[in-house]
């Protein structure tokens, strides 16, 4: 579980080259800083120097090796690198507002774009024109498009909004690929078609609870696509598995909200939000019901020391509780809140490592397997 | 060239409000939620048979409407008030999820208007109901769109 102190300043986006060798991250500011590993140092050797605004999303195609970033200036620009240096294109998203979140799809010829404006705009390439086109997915979204992800079918995109529902969309763009096959979220997908809708994230039906639900924050397909997981402002976790039954099954859990999402395997998901610590949540497919797993962070070795009677009232005073502990941060490694996740290693059927990066500036990789040894009651099913 | 003023005032027009697509609240008023039965629950305090009593209050909560709202609110602070401290950890054990969430809600919203010794006592099922429903349970509360 190695930390690694990037900046002082939030990380708002990082995304990973396909050897894992070099991060993309943007430290709060307009610009996209490229990092190499050496060892265990990290050096800087590119800076990206072009949107007007706060760069808020950043994906790095694996096989194409491209780098679509997307700003607050309502643009996005796709990178290549030509020789040493990276050279950037525009792409016109037509949109009046901040762009929030950029993802490549599987296959590497279309990206989606979510943001302030209410939309999705999905960009793909036109040979004949050589430039970057974009579609708009509009209808039904009510509020800003806060996360996506694609479907492993390269046609489906799930998107997560401030209008407090996780929707599925079909991204289907005729000019660059075949008609999909049927999936399990829906066979007749034409572009912009809402494939599935959630409810307001809260428990179905519990004693009037006012199910308001939040703004979902994250949101993930699993390796087969048949699984969609999101978490939500209301601190609840929910899981739906397409098809005709297309259940949801939610939890509320105790925490701070979470603000990303990642299946690690197809029954695991691994979350972390403003608790500073991630945690697994295990899916039980057959009882259709989401525990918690377990909060996974390194136990910090904590003395015990004897305390004495004038500390003692000195916490009543100050903090209420005359507990031992006159520590005054955070256990865990992170010291501020998670904002996004990373799988590594192993994909999302059976990852291996994953890497979280925050608003205290910090990466930290995670090795699932030193996690399942050191957290002896941890089960990753 | 324009004069830069520091101040907004020119604006005199709220531009969103002729965005045609403005997001706009889907309001359901007034559903058939009826409050608590107040005769069952005053029956049950008088009996002595508090759990019961809070399970009765904690069922149909009305949502979102005015007058029964106020209703439900004092009913509950009846119902909260009349347990003995040392009862207060057992009954709130016995709710399940959505029941903690719930009695959440009812505390909040009796701390907007504290009365004589109300506060007391809900601080104390403020600590109980915060160590069985967890920080979630308050951020529940403040993103909840309908209000109890």
């Amino acid at each position: 579980m190695a930390y690694h102190s990037f900046l002082l300043e939030p990380i708002s986006c990082h995304s990973w080259n396909k050897d894992r060798t070099q991060i993309a991250l943007c430290p709060n500011n307009h610009d996209v800083h490229i990092y190499k590993k050496d060892g265990t140092k990290w050096t800087k050797i590119h800076e990206l120097k072009e949107h007007n605004g706060q760069v808020t999303g950043i994906d790095w195609a694996p096989e194409s090796n491209r780098i679509v970033t997307c700003g607050t200036d309502r643009n996005a620009y796709v990178w290549s690198l030509k020789g040493e240096v990276w050279k950037p294109t525009l792409v016109i998203l037509r949109i009046n507002r901040a762009a929030r979140c950029v993802s490549w799809s599987p296959k590497e010829n279309k990206f989606a774009v979510g943001s302030g404006s209410r939309l999705i705009s999905i960009c793909y390439f036109e040979q004949e024109n050589d430039w970057w086109v974009c579609k708009h997915i509009k209808k039904p979204i009510r509020s800003t498009v806060l996360s996506l992800d694609w479907h492993p079918n390269n046609v489906l995109l799930a998107a997560g909004s401030c209008d407090f529902k996780c929707r599925v969309f079909s991204a289907y763009i005729k000019e660059v690929e075949e008609k999909p096959g049927p999936t399990v979220w829906g066979s007749k997908m034409p572009f912009g078609e809402v494939l599935f809708e959630s409810g307001p994230s809260g428990v179905s039906g519990g004693a009037g609870e006012g199910a308001g639900g939040g703004w979902v924050h994250g949101v993930c397909f699993s390796h087969s696509g048949n699984r969609l997981a999101w978490t939500s402002h209301d601190s609840t976790v929910a899981i739906a598995e397409g098809g005709k039954t297309s259940t949801i099954s939610s939890l509320s859990s105790e925490t701070l909200p979470l603000l990303c999402v990642s299946f690690i395997t197809e029954n695991s998901l691994v979350a972390a939000g403003h608790d500073c610590y991630p945690v697994l949540f295990v899916y039980d497919g057959t009882k259709g019901s989401v525990t918690f797993g377990g909060k996974l962070d390194v136990p910090k070795q904590t003395s015990q020391r004897g305390i004495s009677a004038r500390e003692r009232f000195q916490n009543l005073d100050r903090r209420a509780t005359s507990s031992e502990t006159t520590e005054q941060g955070l256990e865990s490694l992170h010291k501020n809140s998670i904002s996004q996740i990373s799988v590594l290693e192993g994909g999302k059927s059976k990852c291996s490592t994953f890497c979280t990066t925050g608003m205290d500036g910090g990466m930290v990789t995670w090795d699932v397997k030193s996690l399942e040894s050191d957290l002896k009651d941890l089960k990753i099913v | 060239m324009s004069k830069n003023n520091d101040s907004n005032q020119f604006r005199k027009v709220d531009v969103d409000e002729y965005d045609e697509n403005k997001f706009v609240d889907d309001e359901d008023n007034g559903e058939s939620q009826v409050g608590p039965d107040e005769a069952e629950v005053d029956s049950l305090i008088r009996q002595g048979n508090l759990m019961e009593a809070l399970q009765a209050v904690l069922k149909n909560p009305p949502i979102n409407t005015k007058n029964q709202n106020d209703r439900a609110e004092a009913l509950m602070l009846k119902v909260l008030s009349a347990f003995k401290s040392s009862d207060i950890e057992k009954a709130v054990q016995s709710l399940d999820k959505n029941g903690v969430d719930l009695l959440m809600k009812y505390i909040y919203k009796g701390f907007e208007k504290p009365s004589e010794n109300s506060s007391a006592t809900l601080l104390q099922w403020h600590e109980k109901a915060l160590s069985a429903g967890g920080v979630g349970s308050i951020v529940r509360v403040l993103t909840a769109r309908k209000t109890v």
